[in-house]
């Protein structure tokens, strides 16, 4: 199966831009499906860049972030062809990773 | 003899341990909100996205009140015609930022991202919302160990719920 992540890391110098699209339905568990059935709740919970051993960024999400998220930012320090490492884990136990080379 | 032998090393070992305790808690007294703060963050925070209004998320989230700063620049539309999908934005030109907020104040659970900043991440963040209908958007900013907010108000045309 291909990735749900997509990622562009751009260095720029030394700052790296981040951009990230998450292929997921983030139902907030409060609309109901055209039979009239409550659909359940099922959205990413959380997000994590890793660069360098560390994370350089998390994003704790709730059901209000749209559908197939996307998120933008940057940070110092990398250089290009570095390795961005990007793992989510959504409330019903379901994650995915990725490495991205910084370009 | 044997007690002599005996007695250096233990007197040598308790004045270490004294001297490294000592070091310790000195060394350890500024960074000490630091670690214990991390370690409490990496979870995430079930409680505060369960809230249901603005307030109550942020006390649940961060325990304090935030005060206006035009520091904080949030950046949103003014007018939304797909609530489902509602690109916004924070930048801000305050320092040691570990943490950017989202909250939307009309959506049955006011919290709706909360990111977290490192040394050497730009505080700033843009991502998509789901906004249920017209209503005020307010942007966190914990910087130094204080919160700092933006509001602005959004017209959603057609509410991002899917019903």
């Amino acid at each position: 199966m291909a990735s749900s992540i997509r990622v562009r890391a751009t260095s720029n110098g030394d700052i790296t831009e981040v951009q990230a699209l998450i292929q997921h339905p983030m139902d907030t568990g409060l609309v109901k499906n055209p039979a009239g059935e409550l659909i359940p709740a099922h959205y990413i919970q959380q997000l994590k860049f890793e660069w360098n051993g560390k994370d350089v960024f998390v994003a704790d999400w709730g059901t209000a972030v749209s559908k197939d998220p996307y998120v933008k930012f940057s940070f110092k320090g990398a250089k290009k062809g570095d390795e961005l490492k990007i793992s989510w884990t959504d409330n019903k136990g379901g994650s995915d990773t990725t490495t991205a080379k910084i370009a | 003899m044997t007690t002599t032998t005996r007695l250096h090393p233990t007197r040598r070992l308790i004045l270490q341990g004294a001297a490294s305790v000592a070091l310790i808690g000195l060394g350890n007294l500024p960074f000490a909100a630091g670690p214990a703060r991390a370690a409490a963050n990496d979870k995430y925070p079930e409680e505060a996205f369960k809230q249901k209004n603005e307030a109550d998320a942020i006390k649940a989230l961060y325990g304090k009140t935030a005060e206006p700063s035009d520091k904080v620049k949030l950046d949103a539309p003014e007018i939304a015609e797909n609530g489902g999908v509602v690109p916004v934005s924070v930048t801000t030109t305050l320092d040691k930022v570990t943490s950017i907020s989202f909250l939307v104040a009309e959506n049955p659970f006011a919290l709706a991202a909360s990111y977290k900043f490192v040394d050497g991440t730009i505080p700033a963040v843009a991502n998509r919302l789901k906004m249920a209908k017209s209503t005020k958007l307010v942007a966190i900013v914990e910087a130094d160990g204080k919160l700092y907010s933006a509001a602005k108000d959004v017209k959603v045309t057609v509410g991002g719920c899917g019903g």
